[in-house]
C-alpha cells in the first residue's frame, strides 16, 4: 500500500498567553511552542499502522518553513519510509486553497492508494485542506474518521456525524481520510527515536519544481483576505455576583448564553 | 435580483435549525432572494415546508441521497452553483459540512470562509479592496482569538460555512410561497461512497475532549443521588458531563469524565465549575481559555481566582434553579 | 551386628561401586543441568560485580549466613534460620555419609559432632514439620499471589518432604544400630533415640534391612536433592550466596546506566529489555534465585493497592521463561515460539504501574534487584513507542518546557521572593527547587517557608531561575533516558554558569538525582538535613509550640529507603518539641505514596490509591498530622485526606512549614535583590 500523509507544524496554544503580533493579523511567536497538530498526529500513527500490517510505505509531507522539518522528522521516527518538504518564500501566507494545491501538485505524480491527514488543525479549525485535496484529486472522501480499516483495495471508515452518532461508509481506493482525535493511541517518539533519522534525507521541492507561481500560492493569491485579529475582551478575576438565590441564578444564565453556552 | 443559497441540512424531525439560522445570516446581507438547496430522499414534503420560508427552493430528490455525502452532494451542487451563480452560498459549519462545503467550493471555484459567527456584505466603497466584498468574523487559534475576514465573490459567489448557534432562527416567513424548482442528478455523476449503517457509539465511552461547553461536578455535589439534577442541568444546556477526580475514586462517574492532569484535557469555551474548589491538579486539564463560571460555598475556593464569573452559594439549592432558567430561555 | 552398607552387595553390586555409580549419575546429571543453567547466563549483557572484594565478602557474611533480613518475618524467618543453619551443620554428616559407602566408619567422628548432628537434625525435621502444617492448613496470605497463574506450591511441599525424609532416613539409619548394637537411649541423641525407642520390637533381620534401607534412602534422596535444585524454585540453596555476593553495591538511589559496555546512549543498537537476554547475568542470576517467598509483592505499595504488578511475579515469570526457553533437555527454543517477554509475559501496565520506591529489594532476604530492570525494560518500551497516552503529554511538555505541566518556562521563578542568580552570580546555598515547587501553587507555599527558614538564619540563598529544568529524574525512571541526558545537561550548563558551596533542594527526587547523577563538586542536601544543622549550631531563633497534636513522620521513599536519611527529619521534629510517633511501616519500611513515576499523571487501574492506605496507617497510629518532606507525598497524603473525609481531623504539613510556624520573628520578606537589578519576580519576568 503507498500511503501519503500531510501534515502540518502548529503552535500550541493552550499554555500560551496570546499576544497580537504588530501586524495585526498574525500572532507573536517569540514564546510559543510549537510541534506537529494533533489530529495529524492520529493520520501518522494511522498510516503506520496500516503499514504494519499490509506492507507498503508511508511518505509524510508538509507545506512549511524551515522548521517544519521537525515535524517530517517525528513522522519518520514514528515509522514514515520517507518525507517530502514542500518549501518556498512563495508558499508563505498560503490559504487553505493554496496548500491544497501545493499539495496536490507533489502527489500528482506519485502512486497512492490512500491519503491521510487530520480532520482539522488546532490553530485554524478550518477543517479545509484534506477535503479539497480530495476534491482536485477527484478522488472521493470521509471526513472525521474514529476507525479505519483496508481491506483488499477497500477502506471501510467509521466517522463522526451529528448528534453524537457515527456512521460507516466505504470507499474503493484510492481515497482520502481526516483523522479525527481518538482514532488510535499514537505511539510515543523518544529522543533517541528522532536522533536516530536525524540524519535521513529529506528532498525539499520547490514552487519551480512543482510548477507554481504567486498566482497560484502564497499571500497574494489568498481569496480570503484576513483583516485583523483581536482578542475578545475579558475581564481579570472573577465577577462575583450578588444577590438573590434568584437573582444570580438569572444574572448567571444570561452571562451564560452571552457566552453561546446553550 | 442576486441570489443567495442555503443548504438546508436534514434532521430527524424535517430539516434542520440551522436552516432557519442561516435563513436569518442571509437576511443581513441585503435584498437578494434567498433560495434553499434540499438533498435527500422523498422530500417531497420537505421541499413544500421549506418552500413556506424560503424564496425559492432547489431540490435533488433521489435515492442516492438518502445518506449524506459530502463528495456526492458536491459533485451535484458545483453544475447548479455554476449556472445560478448565487453571490453568496451558506453551509452549516457541521460535520456533515465539513465534506461538503470544501469540496464544493474547489469544484464551484469560490472562495471559502469557514465557521463564521458574523457575517456582513461590504460596499464597493466601503471595502478596502475597492469591489464589493463580503467580510466575516470567525475565532481562530482555538477560540481564544477572533478575526475579521473578508473575500471577494468570484464568479461563482463566496461560500461561507456558518456556526450554528450563532444567528437566531428566523421566526418569520416570507408571505408568499416560494418556488420549488426540482432538480435532477447532472449525467454521469454517481457515489463513490457506500454507506454501510449508522452506528451509537458505546455510551460508556464518551469522549469530553471535544466538548463545548462542559457542566464539571466536584466533591461539591456530596451524593450520588444529587447527580441526577445536574445530569437534567447538563441535558438542558446540550452540554458534557465532566467532573473531578473525587467524584471518579467514588465511582459515581466514569473515570472518562474526569477533568485534570491525570484525566482529560479538555478545551470547551464554555466551563461550568459546580462544587469544585480548583485544585490546581483539576485546572491543569482545562485550556484554552475557556469561560468559566463557578459556584462554591467557600469564598475562598481557588477556582474563584480563574473564573471568570462566580457565585458563593450551594449547588444544591441552585442547580436546579439554573436548569429552570436556561429551559426557560431556550423554549 | 549392624551391617555395614560397605559391605553388603546389591543386585550384583558392591557397596563402593553402587554408591560410584549413583555419584556418576548424579553428579553428571547436576553438572550438565549447572551447565544449561549458566549457559543462559553467559549470553547476559555485562555487569561489573567483582569489584570491591572485601565489601562483598562482608555482605557475603552478614546477610547471606547471617541471614540478617529474615527474622522481619518472625516465624517464617526463624524456620528458615534453623533449616538453613542446620543444613550447614549437617552437610558434614551428609558427605561423610557418602564417604560411609566406600569405608566402613568414614561418618564416625566422634561423639561431640554426633550430638551436635542429631540434635540439629531433629530440629530441622521439626522445622520442617511446622512449615509443611503453617503452608497447608494456616495457609499464610503471603504465599499466594494473586497475579499467578500456575502455582509453585508443589515445589515447596516436595523439598521440604525430601528435607524431612533425609533427617528421617538418618534416624531410621542411626536409630535401627542403637537397637542391633543393644545401646541405651541417649540425650545426646535425641533424635536416634526416639528412632531406636520406635524400632525397638524389631526383628533383627528386619532392623538390619532398615538400617540399610535408612543408608541408601538418605543417600538417593541427597543426590536426588541436589539435582531438582536448579530445576525447581530451589534453585536458590546453590545460587543465593553468590547472588548475595554479586549484589549491587552502587547507592540505591543510582540507576544502572542501559549498557554497562557502552556509554553512548546512541551508539547502542537495542535500547533496554525486550527478551530475556537482554538482562545482565546478574539480573538473570536474580531470577535463578527467587524463592517465590512473596516479600517483595508483600511491601509492594503497587500490589497492596490492586494495580497489575507484583514485583514477586516479574521474578518468577522470567524465571520460568528461562527454564522453559533454555531446557535441559532439547534444543533452546527458537524465537518466534517463545512468547515475548516484554508484552505478553509481563504486560505493559505492570511495569507502568511501578513507582520505584525501591520496598520490594528492601524485602528481599537475598538482595534480589528490581528496580533496575523494571527501568530497563520501560526503555525498551519508550524505545518502541509504546507509553501510555497519559504519560505521553507530560513527558512531551518536559522536553518542550522542561516541566511536566506545560506551564511556560519564564514563570518557573515568578513565585518565590528568593533571588534569582544570573550567569556569573554566587551564592552560597544554590535552592534547586525542581517543577513541582516552581509550578504547583500548594507546593510553592512550602518552598516559600524554606526560604523563610533560610532567611531567617542569616543563610545566603539563591536559584537558577528560568534557567532551571526539570531535574530529570522521573523522566529516567520512566525510561526515557535521551530525554534524562537533555534535561540533565541544561542543569548542568546552568549550574556550571554559577558559584556556590552547596545546593539544597526540598525535592527528594531532585535530591536523589543531583547527588547521584549529576556529577556534582559541590555537596547536594535536602532541606531536612539543612533545616536540622542549623537547628543544631542554634541558628534559628524557635519559639515553643503551642501545639499538643500527635504527628507522624513520613518517610519519602528517596530521601530514606534511596538515600539512608531517616534522622534528619525527625530531628527537626524533636528540636520543635512536638509530640510524634511512628506509623507502622516506616524509615526504610515506608509506604510510598503514589508519587514516583509521574504517578500524578498516569491513569492506571487500581483498586485503592496509595496516599489513602497511608493516611489510615498514620490514623491507626494516632497521629493528626502527618508530616512530609517530599512534594509528591504533600500533594498525594492531602489529596488522600480530602477524598477520605478527614479534612476536619487531619493535616499533612512539610517540613519547612512546621520550622517556618515556630520562627519566633517571622522573617521579614527577603530582599529581593535580584542580579543586575532587574524588576521583581512577577507573571512577566524578563
Amino acid at each position: 500500500m503507498e500511503i501519503i500523509v500531510c501534515i502540518r507544524r502548529v503552535p500550541d496554544l493552550s499554555e500560551a498567553e496570546i499576544e497580537i503580533g504588530r501586524d495585526g493579523v498574525s500572532l507573536d511567536d517569540d514564546d510559543l511552542d510549537y510541534d506537529v497538530n494533533e489530529w495529524d498526529n492520529f493520520a501518522i500513527e494511522a498510516a503506520v499502522q496500516l503499514k504494519e500490517e499490509h506492507g507498503g510505505r508511508v511518505t509524510a509531507m508538509t507545506v512549511g518553513d524551515e522548521e517544519s522539518e521537525d515535524v517530517l522528522r517525528r513522522a519518520l521516527a514514528m515509522g514514515a519510509d520517507e518525507a517530502v518538504h514542500l518549501m518556498d518564500d512563495a508558499f508563505d501566507g498560503s490559504d487553505a486553497l493554496g496548500t491544497a494545491t501545493i499539495l496536490q501538485r507533489a502527489i500528482a505524480d506519485r502512486p497512492y492508494d490512500l491519503i491521510l491527514t487530520g480532520a482539522i488543525s488546532g490553530d485554524q479549525a478550518r477543517g479545509h485542506v484534506g477535503p479539497m485535496l480530495a476534491a482536485m484529486l477527484d478522488i472521493p472522501m470521509v471526513a472525521l474518521a474514529t476507525e479505519l480499516s483496508v481491506e483488499g483495495g477497500t477502506a471501510t471508515v467509521q466517522h463522526e456525524v451529528e448528534g453524537g452518532l457515527e456512521r460507516i461508509t466505504r470507499m474503493v481506493l484510492p481515497a482520502l481520510v481526516t483523522a479525527q482525535t481518538g482514532l488510535n493511541e499514537p505511539r510515543y517518539v523518544s529522543i533517541r527515536g528522532i536522533r536516530k533519522v536525524s540524519g535521513m534525507e529529506i528532498p525539499v521541492q520547490e514552487a519551480g519544481d512543482l510548477d507554481l507561481d504567486g498566482s497560484q500560492v502564497g499571500v497574494a493569491a489568498s481569496a480570503v483576505t484576513v483583516e485583523e485579529i483581536f482578542l475578545p475582551p475579558r475581564g481579570g478575576g472573577a465577577e462575583m455576583l450578588e444577590g438573590s438565590e434568584e437573582t444570580v441564578v438569572q444574572k448567571l444564565v444570561e452571562r451564560l448564553q452571552q457566552e453561546g453556552a446553550f | 435580483m442576486r441570489e443567495i443559497f442555503v443548504v438546508v441540512e436534514r434532521s430527524k424531525d424535517g430539516f434542520d435549525e440551522s436552516a432557519l439560522e442561516l435563513l436569518t445570516a442571509a437576511r443581513g446581507l441585503g435584498e437578494a432572494t434567498v433560495s434553499a438547496v434540499l438533498m435527500g430522499a422523498d422530500v417531497a414534503d420537505l421541499a413544500s415546508e421549506a418552500a413556506q420560508w424560503f424564496d425559492s427552493v432547489y431540490v435533488f430528490d433521489d435515492p442516492a441521497l438518502a445518506q449524506p455525502d459530502g463528495d456526492l452532494q458536491s459533485r451535484i451542487l458545483a453544475p447548479l452553483i455554476d449556472r445560478e451563480k448565487p453571490l453568496v452560498t451558506l453551509v452549516p459549519h457541521t460535520n456533515t459540512g465539513l465534506e461538503l462545503t470544501p469540496m464544493l467550493s474547489v469544484r464551484a471555484g469560490t472562495p471559502l470562509i469557514a465557521d463564521a459567527m458574523a457575517i456582513e456584505s461590504c460596499a464597493a466603497g466601503d471595502c478596502e479592496a475597492g469591489v464589493e466584498c463580503i467580510r466575516a468574523v470567525r475565532a481562530v487559534f482555538g477560540g481564544k482569538v477572533q478575526a475579521r475576514v473578508s473575500a471577494i465573490p468570484a464568479e461563482n459567489g463566496v461560500m461561507i460555512s456558518v456556526r450554528p448557534g450563532a444567528y437566531a432562527p428566523a421566526d418569520t416567513a416570507p408571505g408568499t410561497g416560494g418556488v420549488v424548482h426540482s432538480e435532477t442528478i447532472p449525467e454521469g455523476v454517481a457515489p463513490r461512497r457506500q454507506y454501510v449503517e449508522t452506528v451509537a457509539p458505546d455510551p460508556g465511552a464518551v469522549d469530553i475532549s471535544q466538548a463545548e461547553v462542559l457542566v464539571a461536578i466536584g466533591r461539591g455535589i456530596e451524593d450520588e443521588e444529587n447527580l441526577d439534577d445536574l445530569r437534567s442541568l447538563a441535558d438542558a444546556m446540550g452540554a458534557e458531563v465532566a467532573c473531578t477526580r473525587p467524584v471518579v475514586d467514588k465511582k459515581w462517574l466514569e473515570k472518562t469524565r474526569q477533568v485534570g492532569t491525570s484525566g482529560v484535557t479538555v478545551k470547551p469555551r464554555v466551563y461550568l465549575a459546580l462544587g469544585i474548589s480548583g485544585s490546581f491538579q483539576h485546572l491543569g486539564g482545562v485550556k484554552g481559555d475557556p469561560f468559566i463560571a463557578a459556584i462554591n460555598t467557600d469564598p475562598s475556593a481557588p477556582i474563584f481566582g480563574v473564573a471568570d464569573v462566580g457565585i458563593v452559594g450551594d449547588i444544591l439549592d441552585l442547580i436546579p434553579l439554573l436548569e429552570e432558567k436556561i429551559r426557560e430561555r431556550r423554549s | 551386628m549392624t551391617p555395614a552398607p560397605a559391605a553388603q552387595t546389591y543386585l550384583g553390586l558392591s557397596g563402593p561401586a553402587l554408591q560410584l555409580v549413583l555419584l556418576i549419575l548424579s553428579l553428571g546429571a547436576f553438572s550438565f543441568i549447572m551447565w544449561k543453567r549458566f549457559g543462559l547466563l553467559r549470553l547476559g549483557a555485562p555487569d561489573p560485580r567483582f569489584d570491591h572484594l572485601g565489601t562483598r565478602l562482608a555482605k557475603l557474611l552478614v546477610v547471606g549466613f547471617g541471614q540478617s533480613r529474615q527474622p522481619r518475618y518472625a516465624v517464617a524467618g526463624i524456620l528458615h534460620i534453623l533449616i538453613f543453619f542446620g543444613f550447614l551443620i549437617l552437610s558434614v554428616r551428609s558427605i561423610t555419609l557418602i564417604g560411609e559407602a566406600f569405608q566402613p566408619g568414614f561418618s564416625d567422628i566422634g561423639p561431640g559432632y554426633s550430638s551436635v548432628k542429631d540434635v540439629t537434625a531433629l530440629v530441622v525435621l521439626i522445622c520442617c514439620l511446622i512449615a509443611i502444617v503453617r503452608r497447608a492448613i494456616f495457609r499464610p496470605a503471603r504465599y499466594r499471589d494473586r497475579h499467578a497463574h500456575s502455582s509453585h506450591a508443589h515445589e515447596a511441599y516436595i523439598i521440604l518432604g525430601l528435607i524431612a525424609l533425609l533427617m528421617v532416613a538418618d534416624a531410621v539409619y542411626e536409630g535401627s544400630a542403637m537397637v542391633l548394637a543393644d545401646a541405651d537411649a541417649n540425650a545426646f541423641l535425641p533424635l536416634a533415640s526416639g528412632a531406636s525407642q520406635v524400632l525397638a520390637g524389631g526383628a533383627t533381620g528386619t532392623l538390619e534391612v532398615l538400617h540399610l534401607a535408612g543408608f541408601w534412602v538418605h543417600n538417593a534422596a541427597l543426590l536426588f536433592f541436589l539435582c531438582y535444585l536448579p530445576v525447581s524454585k530451589h534453585f536458590h540453596v546453590i545460587t543465593a550466596l553468590p547472588n548475595v555476593f554479586h549484589l549491587n553495591l552502587k547507592p540505591v538511589g543510582k540507576i544502572k546506566p542501559p549498557r554497562h559496555d557502552e556509554a553512548d546512549l546512541d551508539k547502542i543498537e537495542a535500547l533496554g529489555v525486550e527478551k530475556l537476554e537482554d538482562f545482565t547475568w546478574k539480573h538473570i542470576l536474580d531470577f535463578y534465585s527467587c524463592t517465590d517467598c512473596g516479600r517483595c509483592s508483600d511491601h509492594c505499595p503497587a500490589y497492596f493497592t490492586g494495580t497489575p504488578l507484583s514485583p514477586r511475579m516479574i521474578s518468577i515469570k522470567c524465571r520460568d521463561a528461562a527454564y522453559s526457553g533454555y531446557p535441559i533437555i532439547g534444543r533452546r527454543k527458537p524465537k518466534e515460539e517463545q512468547p515475548v517477554l516484554v508484552g505478553e509475559t509481563i504486560a505493559d501496565e505492570e511495569l507502568w504501574a511501578c513507582t520505584t520506591c525501591g520496598a520490594c529489594e528492601e524485602a528481599c532476604p537475598i538482595l534480589i534487584e528490581y528496580v533496575d530492570k523494571i527501568v530497563d525494560m520501560r526503555r525498551y518500551l519508550v524505545d518502541e513507542g509504546r507509553v501510555p497516552a497519559s504519560l505521553q503529554k507530560p513527558l512531551a511538555d518536559l522536553e518542550k518546557r522542561g516541566n511536566p505541566y506545560g506551564k511556560p518556562p519564564r514563570k518557573r521563578a515568578a513565585w518565590i521572593g528568593v533571588r534569582t542568580l544570573a550567569p556569573g552570580d554566587k551564592t552560597d546555598h544554590l535552592f534547586f527547587t525542581d517543577s513541582c515547587a516552581a509550578y504547583d501553587p500548594r507546593i510553592q507555599e512550602t518552598a516559600g517557608a524554606f526560604a523563610r527558614v533560610m532567611t531567617a538564619a542569616g543563610a545566603d540563598i539563591g536559584t537558577l531561575g528560568k534557567d532551571e529544568v526539570d531535574s530529570g529524574h522521573e523522566v529516567r525512571r520512566l525510561g526515557e533516558e535521551g530525554l534524562f541526558e537533555e534535561l540533565r545537561d541544561t542543569n548542568l550548563e546552568a549550574l556550571g554558569a554559577r558559584e556556590f558551596q552547596s545546593v539544597v533542594t526540598t525535592d527528594p527526587h531532585a535530591f536523589n538525582a543531583l547527588t547521584h547523577s549529576y556529577g556534582l563538586e559541590q555537596p547536594v542536601r535536602h532541606h531536612s538535613q539543612v533545616m536540622a544543622e542549623l537547628m543544631r549550631n542554634g541558628k534559628l531563633d524557635l519559639q515553643a509550640p503551642d501545639d499538643d497534636r500527635v504527628y507522624t513522620f513520613h518517610d519519602p521513599c528517596y530521601l530514606g529507603r534511596h538515600n539512608g536519611e531517616y534522622e534528619a527529619p525527625r530531628e527537626v521534629l524533636d528540636r520543635l518539641g512536638l509530640r510524634t510517633v511512628e506509623m507502622e511501616r516506616s524509615r526504610n519500611r515506608s509506604f510510598c505514596c503514589g508519587g514516583g513515576s509521574l504517578y500524578l499523571f498516569y491513569e492506571g487501574e487500581s483498586e485503592s490509591r496509595m496516599g489513602e492506605v497511608r493516611v489510615e496507617m498514620a490514623e491507626k497510629a494516632g497521629a493528626q498530622v502527618v508530616v512530609t518532606a517530599c512534594p509528591f507525598c504533600l500533594i498525594n497524603l492531602e489529596d488522600a485526606i480530602k477524598t477520605t473525609g478527614r479534612d476536619g481531623s487531619m493535616e499533612v504539613v512539610d517540613l519547612a512549614e512546621l520550622v517556618d510556624r515556630s520562627l519566633s520573628t517571622p522573617a521579614a520578606a527577603p530582599a529581593i535583590a535580584i542580579a543586575g537589578g532587574q524588576a521583581t519576580p512577577g507573571p512577566q519576568t524578563d
